[in-house]
């Protein structure tokens, strides 16, 4: 077989360090890929704070896997042993303290970095044509993210790991004729038990990080094929240089957002290592009170209430009263929430993708749907009653908690941001978008 | 041996070939599937833990709650007082289903008291919303229930609200009043929980 010469792919490599270069070239396409991803990956030259996020979520990801893989070595998935073994890993093994806050904090700030990621998607279009399945698999990586939490939620064993999941795998539970089944199935006995915690750990450390591992490396191969949005919505594609045919309004990912990124790395490392060594509980945030009391299926903790990052779901599941005998609708709206993104990119009809040219309606909905979120957060926290009751005498809601009553009413607005979309996108009074990246 | 020349394959046939195989590797797939999603389901040993659970009420006070495990979750038996009892028959407004007419209990449960005996409640300790186990608040007009709370049981979980015989309040989000196990009295100091009464 006559072999076919291959053009240098990296000429800039000479000696030694090229010719190996050549040689894993001509089986591998390393430089390609190299050139293909980093060096010659043309990204907009406007990014702002806010394109920080991917990057660090990236960053979460392998911390998680990484500080994981050494409690493995010392956790035991077992009913009798889990509690103590979490235990054991904080007091008796060398720097497991650090290894298992990293972790636990690496959780919480895992959410909140995926969700300003999220929040930039929405304010700049992200969603919109063609990066629909870009977002697709971003929305699939946040549901893994879920079911990773709760998997992991159980396994220290505490009390609110036992009666968090009671909670959650009852929500199966409410769906019509197959629920209990499903729920019995789910956790392989009749209550929460070992058999429960062995499974939920097999889910946690195998089955999700392998799905999340898979969605992540399809969520880069997708931005990868459309290329990066831009805080001005507008897309660089159109405006490509005739002499060196790239895009005007472009830069290689290395090495200019590379370094840019270890700077935004930087910054989160420095908040996030002083929350591990001064504020790992985040005062019952982050590790909440009751998990430091060992799971008892006898007794339900007198507040209980998810961590942070599932309140605002879990106010709306609250919120829903029981109808026609089944407290199914309350599971629906929860479920709902999260599905709803999913057909964001078919509810937008506006001409602009950047809130920059977006008109005053869009900003409105935009504002309510993210101030619905964050109260509707605080809410999820707190019990219904931290806000009394409206008085008797009000018409139809006489004695009706009022945080229940303004979680509804948060719901609704939560909602209509989507189901609205169609209509307030058409008619909004937008501005016009640049032809240049503005910065 | 001829080489495979195009216009000797019979497209027809090959699709049919192709269906036929992917659909013989997909019942494969299934088969393979099905044994590992029923090894989820409860185990032998799991369903085996669930036999009857005799319980002593000599040394219960009046007011009194005892929790017991029973199939893994808590049982409730109250020793109501006869001001509780007689509380009962005053709730009806309050109840979503005064009369548990869709609610899980023997049929040989009846009345406002939902009780063989009045003076002995026996409940799965389970809110019928998700799952949590309330906590009994016998005191009336408890201050951070209400004025006109009757004594009852609340849920911290999602505060659910169920008066002394188990039956939820109207609007809340659990839907059903607490479900009753099946019970018997062998002595009138000893109940049988998971054991139906004779000729019942």
């Amino acid at each position: 077989m006559a072999s076919i010469p291959k053009p240098a792919v990296s000429p800039s490599v000479d000696g030694l360090g090229g010719k190996i270069l050549g040689w894993v070239d001509d089986r591998f396409p390393l430089s390609a890929l190299y050139k293909e991803h980093l060096s010659e990956y043309y990204a907009p030259k406007n990014f702002n704070l806010w394109y920080y996020f991917g990057s660090l979520a990236l960053l979460i990801l392998v911390m998680q896997i990484v500080t994981g893989i050494f409690l493995t070595m010392n956790y035991k998935p077992d009913a009798k042993f889990a509690f103590a073994s979490v235990e054991y890993i904080m007091r008796d093994v060398s720097w497991g303290w650090l290894i298992r806050y990293m972790h636990s904090t690496g959780a919480s700030m895992f959410f909140l970095v995926v969700y300003l990621h999220m929040m930039r998607g929405l304010m700049y279009g992200s969603y919109r044509k063609p990066r629909e399945l870009l977002w697709i698999f971003g929305c699939m990586i946040y549901l893994a993210l879920m079911a990773e939490a709760f998997f992991g939620y159980l396994l220290p064993w505490g009390q609110m790991s036992y009666w968090g999941a009671q909670v959650i795998i009852n929500l199966f539970g409410a769906i019509p004729f197959i629920g209990e089944d499903l729920a019995v199935w789910i956790r392989g006995d009749y209550n929460i038990g070992d058999a429960t915690l062995n499974r939920f750990f097999a889910f946690h450390v195998i089955a999700i990080p392998m799905v999340l591992l898979g969605l992540v490396a399809a969520h880069l191969v997708a931005l990868h094929e459309v290329g990066s949005n831009n805080p001005d919505g507008i897309e660089i594609k159109q405006n490509i240089d005739p002499v060196d045919g790239k895009p005007v309004d472009g830069i290689p990912f290395h090495p200019y957002y590379t370094v840019k990124d270890l700077v935004g790395l930087v910054v989160f490392l420095a908040v996030f290592t002083a929350i591990i060594f001064f504020a790992p509980e985040m005062g019952g945030y982050f590790l909440e009170g009751p998990n430091f009391v060992p799971a008892d299926p006898l007794v339900t903790p007198a507040h209980i209430a998810p961590v942070w990052y599932f309140t605002p779901f879990y106010a709306m599941l609250r919120a829903v009263p029981s109808m026609f005998g089944s407290q199914f609708p309350g599971v629906a709206v929860m479920g709902g929430a999260t599905l709803i993104l999913f057909t964001l990119p078919w509810l937008d009809r506006g001409k602009v993708r950047s809130v920059r040219y977006r008109g005053p309606i869009y900003k409105g909905f935009l504002t309510a749907f993210i101030a619905s979120f964050l109260v509707l957060g605080y809410l999820g926290v707190v019990p219904t009653t931290v806000w009394g009751q409206l008085p008797k005498n009000v018409p139809l809601l006489g004695g009706v908690d009022t945080a229940t009553l303004v979680s509804r009413i948060l719901t609704v607005v939560y909602f209509s941001f989507f189901i609205l979309m169609p209509w307030y996108t058409k008619i909004d009074k937008e501005k016009p978008e640049p032809t240049r990246v503005t910065y | 041996m001829s080489a495979i020349v195009l216009n000797q394959v019979d497209p027809k046939k090959r699709r049919l070939l192709i269906i036929g195989t992917a659909g013989v590797g997909a019942v494969a797939a299934a088969s393979v599937a099905i044994p590992l999603a029923i090894s989820m389901k409860p185990s032998a040993r799991a369903l085996a833990a669930g036999a009857a659970v005799p319980v002593q009420l000599g040394t219960m006070e009046p007011g009194q709650m005892l929790t017991i495990e029973f199939r893994g979750a808590p049982h409730w038996i109250l020793r109501r007082t006869p001001e509780m009892i007689a509380q009962l028959a005053k709730n009806d407004a309050l109840l979503a289903d005064p009369t548990s007419a869709s609610s899980k209990q023997p049929a040989y449960i009846k009345g406002a008291g939902r009780a063989i005996k009045d003076e002995w409640l026996v409940l799965k300790g389970v809110c019928t919303h998700l799952g949590c186990s309330p906590t009994l608040r016998k005191e009336i007009g408890a201050a951070d229930l209400g004025a006109d709370w009757p004594g009852g049981f609340f849920c911290p979980c999602h505060q659910s609200k169920f008066d002394l015989a188990g039956r939820v309040f109207k609007g809340m989000p659990a839907p059903l009043n607490l479900s009753i196990p099946s019970y018997t009295f062998v002595s009138d100091t000893q109940l049988m929980i998971g054991e139906d009464p004779k000729g019942a």
